[in-house]
């Protein structure tokens, strides 16, 4: 008979029935005040956006007229091209830094340094971000406010961002896949194009959806870059004109950047009903964004995992 | 203990004194051995005595392993692996089958035609018929011929594994290594792959790694036992089986350690 079994059997040594059960109890009130918690913070949050979305959109539609809509056209369209733009230019260069990190960086100082390089890049304050776009893209080249220069800004500040998703992504993969590839006298570009990034596929999606939000709400960056003006004229189609839509060198304001400037600068006695309205339709473009980026991910998962 | 006499032509590997270093570690030591031909040879020991360490080293899966280095000369069909083949070709003849069962996450179809288009084939009647064939090489075929292009992902881990077999002789190779590829499955998937095993071996050599002696006893025709990095013994089965030259072997096999 051990110690144990002799102190349950007297009974010295445990509390009584109706301690035992007191404390049972009190775990329980605990246990179910945590849960309440976790509950609480996620529904929190989820009201909290629905609220807000609602709120937004609410007050613009109450706004909105056809001369309003008219009058931010281009806007909504620079916003969109920016946003194109941008996340080509941080794509073509945060998923292959993910990449290298991931697959070819070895152990050492060197990527150590890439690493913390990159890492100190996505804590960059915004607006520092539109001030070095503004001394590169604008002054030092010489030229005037320009979308071009606000998304290569723009992606300055996203890239981070993919390339951390992209190496999280390729990392998180189950290593057989690199494996079986390479065993089969794949090459380490053939197993990446052919078996590790269609794998990631919708991790990295996802973080170019990350990278579209900061793109669409974006403001300082693109203060300085950008530029605050839209003059488009959508009959000319002459790609170097400054008024043609598609030109990538004209000045564009954003939706965002006009919002911030309808509530600081502007002298219309309707700059709050259009702020709005231009509020509200950020909010519906980058629902719908999400969304949608959103289905073509969850379509490419069912179609690899065959749910 | 075999003597080291076979003809060059009746070999798939011909393995002379090989060392292999992780590091400063040393993982094998001064290994030679002979696989021969359409034979199935097994590779015993208890863990960690380098025994998957030398099938990696057959189609220099090691290559991707940081601080690997290999001394000595392994010949594949008469040629040195080192020195005189290249490592992508060496692996469309020298294919693997591993432990977890590992289909890429894509279509059936396109899980067995992986290699072959690795390879640089693209004509769509050629894959088909490679397809079929190696599916049908691999027991699979009559199961999933219906549904080539639905995920592999969500078949059985036993026909993912065969899968996986049929994904290695898609790519035409002589040789596949096996690394325990029955260790993740149940009795009933096991017995299948052992008897698809059997059955390969009239075209193939194989060489498996396995942690279970019975399973060494059943299908292979020559054993090799490791220990701490060394080859200890190796024979043909039923003479290891039953009549070990080392006294390592016959505790080993007994069950007294490992």
């Amino acid at each position: 008979m051990t110690a144990t079994d002799t102190a349950l059997r007297s009974g010295a040594a445990l509390s009584s029935e109706e301690e035992g059960l007191a404390r049972a109890q009190q775990k329980r009130k605990m246990s179910g005040f945590m849960t309440g918690l976790f509950y609480a913070g996620a529904f929190g949050a989820a009201a909290l956006l629905v609220v807000f979305v609602g709120f937004v959109i609410g007050q613009g539609i109450t706004a909105v007229n056809a001369d309003i809509l008219v009058s931010l056209s281009g806007i909504f369209f620079n916003t969109m091209y920016l946003v194109v733009l941008a996340l080509f230019f941080s794509a073509i260069w945060g998923i292959p830094a993910g990449i290298f990190l991931a697959e070819y960086a070895r152990k050492g100082r060197l990527t150590s340094w890439v690493r913390m390089a990159i890492e100190t890049l996505a804590s960059l304050p915004s607006i520092v971000v539109g001030l070095f776009g503004y001394l590169v893209f604008i002054v030092m080249t010489g030229s005037q406010w320009n979308l071009m220069a606000g998304a290569l800004s723009v992606s300055i500040i996203t890239l981070p961002m993919l390339a951390s998703v992209t190496e999280d992504a390729l990392e998180g993969l189950p290593p057989y896949y690199k494996l079986g590839s390479l065993g089969l006298g794949a090459s380490r570009i053939q197993t990446l194009w052919n078996v590790q990034l269609p794998a990631c596929f919708p991790r990295i999606m996802t973080g170019l959806i990350l990278a579209a939000g900061r793109g669409f709400g974006e403001a300082a960056a693109l203060m300085f870059t950008a530029g605050m003006s839209t003059d488009i004229d959508w009959s000319n189609w002459n790609l170097v004109s400054q008024s043609c839509p598609l030109n990538p060198f004209r000045p564009g304001e954003t939706l965002a950047l006009h919002i911030w400037a309808l509530r600081t600068e502007a002298l219309n006695p309707n700059a709050a009903e259009v702020a709005g309205v231009t509020s509200a339709i950020l909010m519906l473009v980058v629902v719908i964004f999400n969304a949608l980026a959103r289905y073509v991910s969850w379509r490419m998962e069912k179609k690899m995992g065959g749910i | 203990m075999e003597n080291l006499d076979a003809k060059p032509e009746e070999l798939t590997f011909d393995i002379r004194h090989v060392d292999l270093y992780y590091g400063d570690t040393q993982a094998l030591k001064d290994i030679s051995m002979q696989v021969h031909k359409n034979e199935i040879t097994a590779l015993i020991g208890p863990s960690g005595c380098g025994k998957s360490t030398l099938l990696k080293t057959l189609n220099r899966m090691n290559d991707f392993v940081e601080g690997c280095r290999v001394e000595g000369s392994i010949k594949f069909e008469g040629r040195d692996i080192f020195t005189e083949t290249d490592p992508l070709l060496l692996r469309y003849r020298v294919g693997m089958v591993f432990q977890q069962p590992s289909p890429f996450p894509k279509s059936i179809y396109d899980n067995v035609a992986y290699g072959p288009r690795v390879q640089g084939i693209t004509n769509k009647a050629t894959l088909d018929e490679l397809v079929e064939k190696s599916m049908r090489q691999a027991a699979i075929w009559d199961e999933l011929k219906d549904r080539l292009k639905t995920s592999a992902l969500g078949l059985s881990g036993g026909q993912q594994q065969r899968l996986c077999i049929a994904r290695t002789l898609a790519a035409q190779p002589s040789v596949i290594l096996m690394d325990e590829p029955t260790s993740a499955l149940d009795p009933i998937s096991t017995q299948k792959i052992e008897d698809l095993a059997l059955e390969l071996k009239e075209k193939y050599t194989i060489v498996i790694v396995t942690h279970n002696m019975q399973q060494a006893k059943r299908i292979s025709d020559r054993t090799a036992f490791f220990y701490l990095g060394e080859l200890v013994e190796m024979d043909r089965t039923d003479k290891l089986f039953t009549n070990p030259d080392e006294p390592r072997t016959e505790s080993y096999i007994t069950g007294r350690f490992g």
